[in-house]
């Protein structure tokens, strides 16, 4: 019997109506959470955002989320076989789903 | 009818990579107003960042140089197909880019004063600078972001997704573009637009570089009629890391490693094997690239792999004292991975690592459309089949400077915006449109294709191969059809992912098709069907796209007159 995460995930485009969506990932030692977001994308959920870019390096620094209440990356945290809660940075002004706004303001886009 | 929001400047740079930063700075620094923009993060997300490796430049502060020696190499690895004008611009101004950083305060390793400088394969001598601990990327984008940060005239913008470049007649007059937190259209009209955004090896399933390489710029540049250059010749790492799962660490870091301290590559009867494929190794790291793969992929093939299916890397040999002096924090690092080096090896395969083809240009960054211009890895030619280690970064600051000099030449030049809106209505329409009512899961199509193209368009490769890539490829250029897909709200992944396979799609089909039809072996294009290199076969290989249809055409080498 192969083991299995559970990802509950926090989802939505609005900090004040969101939901909470579980998932079960099929679990192998060794994986990082990140890992568990794409499995999900690709088999489960492709419209559940996150935001990542260099995957593996601990290099952009863009998945940084809140895990059971502590902000991590979501590249080097380990999955576990167990329930592990996702959601977005709570100090950041939310986007949708795991994605927040972190570029430092004078690198975003500000219209006219 | 949606309204695009709408920027204008005089250079618009399209990512923000190590050439796209280093153009950026050039540009303002010529006068030009510049417009920075990256899909995600500004210098975070290209190539550069990522790059632990080192740097090739023939500074002569190890042992007496001069970039024609350097040069010499390039050729030699670029197996006769090389741009000479752009081999020869990469060597000539490496040193300067180099000492350049050097004054920004880059950091280049330095023993008694003088920047260290080691040997590679492929190198006749030492030449190769770096940044400790497997820190020269992210030492040469932190760098490039200080000084962009401190230059004016550089407007920065990051989650912009490049959805198409727009023409005025026969120039490029800008670009439409998606800003991802909301999902809005904006228009950029620009006199030269920079084309920075790197190569296309998140076509593979195995890759060192970002998420974000997955070749949008050369599907940019071909959709707007610009041609591509040798885009079979698909650069793989040889001994990118395979097991234990690593997480923190890039795949390619094992080579410094093998810089420093040699290391042993062996098969699953723990043998050396690299001699039987023609270069023994005798504990130094002299294998080129193209061989090491070779080697390693025939091991696997004969049933001699390790468990994973690669081969083993071993340094059980080295001092822990000496591991720790050549790498410091990085085996503490290795340690949390649970990785002893003293008492463990790794396993190792070959992983997508670079591409040679790229949008073809001129020694000033141009293209064969006014106002289009590329740096760095987008730019086909200059490393010919086969890139020489050390080179990467070389041209990102090289071509990346001259690109934006050149930007800022024509922006000076033309009086006026040729940008018209109506030019960018179908990408705006595609944009801000209603999802087309297909169901379709594009995370797992890119994965489709990922798989695709390393199973059959990887470093060895047949015609039967070559033909299953490019029915699968049709099948999902099928299957994503003419409109996109998702809500087209704020960071639409099902939008952007719609988007990005588009680009990937075609960029998959030409490098497919430019592999079917060169039937020779050359570089790191390797046909077991047709092995060998043959003289005719010393032409590049042009595609173009004309209302959709991709058609190839070859064209001679552009080889310079007299050398010097």
């Amino acid at each position: 019997m192969s083991e299995i995460a559970r990802l509950k995930v926090w989802r939505g485009r609005d900090p004040g109506a969101g939901h909470w969506a579980s998932y079960d990932v099929p679990f192998e030692p060794g994986q990082s959470v990140l890992d568990g977001l794409r499995w999900i994308r690709a088999n489960r959920e492709p419209a559940l955002a996150i935001r990542f870019s260099c995957i593996n390096a601990n290099a952009c620094k863009e998945c940084m989320m809140e895990l059971d209440g502590k902000t991590v990356y979501a590249c080097t945290a380990r999955l576990e076989p167990r329930e592990m809660t996702l959601a977005p940075l709570a100090n950041k002004k939310l986007v949708r789903d795991l994605v927040t706004e972190i570029a430092p303001p004078a690198e975003r886009f500000v219209g006219r | 009818m949606t309204e695009a929001m709408h920027v204008e400047t005089d250079v618009l740079v399209i990512g923000s990579g190590g050439a796209g930063m280093y153009a950026a700075i050039e540009a303002a620094r010529a006068g030009a107003q510049v417009f920075l923009l990256d899909r995600s993060l500004i210098g975070r997300g290209g190539a550069t960042v990522m790059a632990q490796m080192t740097v090739a430049v023939a500074l002569g502060a190890e042992t007496p140089d001069h970039w024609g020696y350097h040069y010499f190499d390039t050729l030699e690895a670029g197996r006769g197909l090389c741009d000479e004008r752009l081999a020869r611009l990469l060597c000539e101004e490496g040193p300067d880019c180099i000492r350049q950083m050097d004054r920004w305060g880059v950091g280049w390793a330095r023993q008694d004063n003088r920047i260290t400088q080691v040997m590679a394969p492929g190198h006749d001598r030492p030449r190769c600078a770096y940044v400790d601990f497997l820190n020269t990327g992210p030492a040469v984008s932190k760098t490039l972001r200080a000084v962009v940060n401190r230059t004016a005239g550089i407007r920065k913008a990051g989650d912009l997704l490049i959805v198409d470049l727009v023409r005025a007649g026969d120039e490029i007059a800008g670009a439409v573009a998606l800003h991802l937190p909301t999902g809005a259209p904006v228009t950029i009209a620009a006199k030269a637009s920079i084309v920075a955004a790197g190569g296309l090896t998140r076509l593979y399933r195995r890759n060192s570089a970002s998420a974000n390489m997955g070749g949008d710029g050369y599907a940019l540049a071909m959709r707007a009629g610009a041609p591509l250059l040798d885009m079979e010749f698909v650069q793989f790492f040889p001994i990118g890391h395979l097991a234990p799962r690593l997480v923190g660490m890039d795949p390619i870091m094992w080579d410094p490693f093998r810089y420093k301290l040699g290391g042993r590559l062996l098969n699953a009867d723990r043998q050396e094997f690299a001699h039987r494929y023609g270069s023994a190794e005798d504990g130094k790291y002299v294998l080129t690239r193209d061989i090491a793969t070779y080697a390693i992929v025939r091991e696997v093939e004969a049933g001699r792999g390790s468990p994973h299916g690669g081969a083993y890397l071993s340094f059980e040999h080295c001092p822990e004292a000496e591991l720790r002096q050549a790498f410091g924090p990085v085996i503490d690092r290795l340690a949390a991975n649970g990785i002893d080096l003293t008492k463990m090896p790794v396993e190792v395969a070959p992983i997508a690592h670079y591409h040679m083809g790229g949008v073809a240009a001129d020694e000033r960054m141009e293209t064969e459309l006014p106002g289009l211009l590329v740096a760095g890895e987008a730019v086909g030619g200059a490393n010919g089949a086969n890139r020489l280690s050390g080179n990467a970064i070389t041209e990102a600051m090289v071509f990346g400077r001259r690109a934006g000099r050149s930007a800022a030449e024509r922006a000076t030049r033309m009086d006026r915006q040729p940008f018209r809106p109506g030019a960018a209505r179908a990408s705006i329409d595609q944009i801000a449109g209603e999802p087309a009512g297909t169901d379709i899961n594009t995370a797992a199509m890119i994965q489709t294709l990922q798989a695709t193209m390393a199973d059959n368009v990887g470093p060895f490769r047949t015609q039967a191969k070559l033909a299953r890539a490019l029915a699968s490829i049709d099948d999902l250029m099928l299957a994503l059809g003419t409109r996109p897909v998702g809500d087209g709200g704020a960071f639409d992944m099902q939008r952007l992912d719609w988007f990005d396979l588009r680009n990937m799609l075609a960029v998959a089909h030409v490098v497919a098709q430019a592999a079917l039809t060169r039937t020779e072996s050359r570089g790191a294009h390797q046909r077991e069907d047709y092995p060998g290199m043959v003289p005719e076969w010393r032409i590049n290989q042009v595609a173009r796209m004309n209302g959709g249809r991709i058609t190839l055409a070859s064209t001679a080498t552009v080889a310079l007159a007299a050398a010097q």
